[in-house]
């Protein structure tokens, strides 16, 4: 006979899914605060006047884009880990990290070269720096345009972090293997799994949504 | 106010300057004129090292613009540059667009920024647009935002690269106005321009440029009556004859 779905499982294990849920939360959350730093820096390299720079953020964007992310993760947790008696959870962070802001540095560099070029000599011609011209007059317009496409890349960051589970790092996708491995209801818990990170990526939609609008509305 | 001396500029294979030499006297205004491609706007942003020169000498009130010790930042202070298309910072106001370069380039306060801001915009007849995003702007408005940017730095030189080209011809007008007072004011300007009427109102000289090279150089009266080039002659055959 055909499967026979309990879904009592999930309501039984609710304190379970919860806190696997909010520890998602977390270590994206965290890993996002370390890969925005990341993703600007190396994005403002891209971009930079300084040829030395630009190689060696470039080589940054496309090792980590080219490394599958369960790599990097053993990779780190393993190796670099040992040395740095990271352990699973600040390993999965920083691992999320610095593979996220490979991703934000390009949208970063996209960002600020969608700036009209007349945009930073205006700012050059009334005497500022490079710097300040970046810091004043490109960078919050590159901000703007840069909204939609990280909010993706956040939502990304989110289902990217069940990966984590490889490395034992608690988190949603760890708590279900889990429940599955003492409860064999792998249907129910999958699908409820599934659904929960379609919850949190779908409120972050709506909260980003909220914030750009307001941002964009003082233009035009 | 400005030397250029034996100027040379190449992109790549192609010679777009031509040791090209000039002077502009304080207080006098020099329209650039000649055919596309004759490298008007190329020097134009040489003055203010927008565009690296390859040889030759630029020196405008005392500073050598492309020199290596230079610090070109101070030097553009005193150097005002108006786009044909405005390049307004879309994201903040008529009033900000103004007072941006003062407070952070300058140092100046807040307050004594924004005064002085008020009074450009409002000599410009923009009194009514201070909190006006670019966005909300008619062209010739915000060409007028722009030239009050420029003077709130109160430059000694105002480079203006073709100020009236991008805009509909019913706002020529109140932009050439603005730039008329400037004359006035004893302000010293270059303009590249189209507008030969305007040019032989308010400049103190002509100078005419073909394929990179100064052809000739003479009062509006005689370029505009009797030029000595067949360049010249040919060149206003065509843009005064319709």
């Amino acid at each position: 006979m055909g499967y026979q779905y309990d879904w009592s499982v999930i309501s039984r294990n609710m304190d379970v899914f919860i806190e696997g849920a909010l520890k998602t939360l977390e270590i994206s959350a965290l890993a996002l605060l370390i890969g925005i730093p990341i993703g600007i820096i190396i994005g403002m390299g891209r971009v930079s006047r300084n040829k030395v720079i630009r190689l060696l953020s470039s080589i940054y964007v496309e090792v980590m884009r080219g490394v599958p992310l369960l790599v990097l993760l053993i990779w780190i947790f393993f190796v670099l880990g040992q040395f740095l008696k990271l352990g699973a959870y600040w390993g999965a962070i920083l691992g999320l990290a610095i593979f996220t802001g490979a991703f934000i540095a390009e949208i970063v560099r996209s960002g600020i070269q969608g700036v009209p070029k007349g945009q930073m000599e205006a700012a050059r011609s009334s005497g500022m720096s490079y710097t300040q011209a970046m810091r004043y007059i490109i960078l919050p317009q590159a901000f703007r345009r840069v909204l939609p496409p990280l909010a993706s890349q956040f939502i990304i960051l989110i289902k990217d972090s069940s990966l984590v589970s490889v490395i034992s790092a608690t988190d949603l996708t760890l708590n279900a293997k889990n429940l599955v491995a003492t409860s064999f209801r792998s249907l129910e818990v999958w699908t409820f799994v599934a659904l929960v990170y379609f919850i949190m990526t779908f409120s972050l939609s709506l909260i980003i949504r909220y914030f750009e609008k307001r941002l964009l509305s003082r233009e035009v | 106010m400005i030397t250029i001396k034996n100027v040379n500029k190449s992109f790549g294979a192609h010679q777009v300057l031509t040791d090209v030499s000039l002077e502009v006297p304080k207080s006098n205004v020099i329209a650039l004129i000649g055919p596309s491609g004759a490298g008007k706007s190329t020097l134009i942003r040489t003055l203010n090292a927008l565009e690296p020169i390859d040889n030759g000498e630029i020196i405008v009130d005392g500073v050598s613009i492309h020199g290596k010790k230079t610090d070109i930042n101070k030097a553009r202070i005193n150097i005002g540059f108006v786009f044909q298309n405005f390049n307004l910072y879309p994201f903040l106001t008529a009033l900000q667009n103004v007072t941006m370069a003062p407070l952070k380039v300058k140092g100046m306060s807040k307050e004594a920024a924004e005064k002085r801001g008020k009074e450009l915009l409002i000599s410009l007849g923009l009194g009514d647009k201070f909190d006006a995003y670019p966005g909300r702007l008619s062209g010739g408005q915000q060409q007028r935002v722009a030239i009050a940017r420029s003077l709130a730095m109160d430059p000694q030189v105002m480079l203006f690269d073709e100020p009236t080209s991008a805009l509909d011809p019913e706002m020529v007008t109140e932009v050439l106005d603005a730039i008329r007072k400037l004359a006035h004011d004893g302000m010293t300007m270059v303009v590249v321009t189209h507008e030969m009427g305007f040019a032989k109102e308010i400049c103190d000289e002509i100078v005419f440029m073909a394929d990179g090279k100064i052809v000739e150089k003479a009062p509006p009266s005689k370029f505009f009556t009797n030029p000595d080039s067949e360049r010249a002659k040919n060149f206003l055959s065509k843009v005064l004859n319709h």
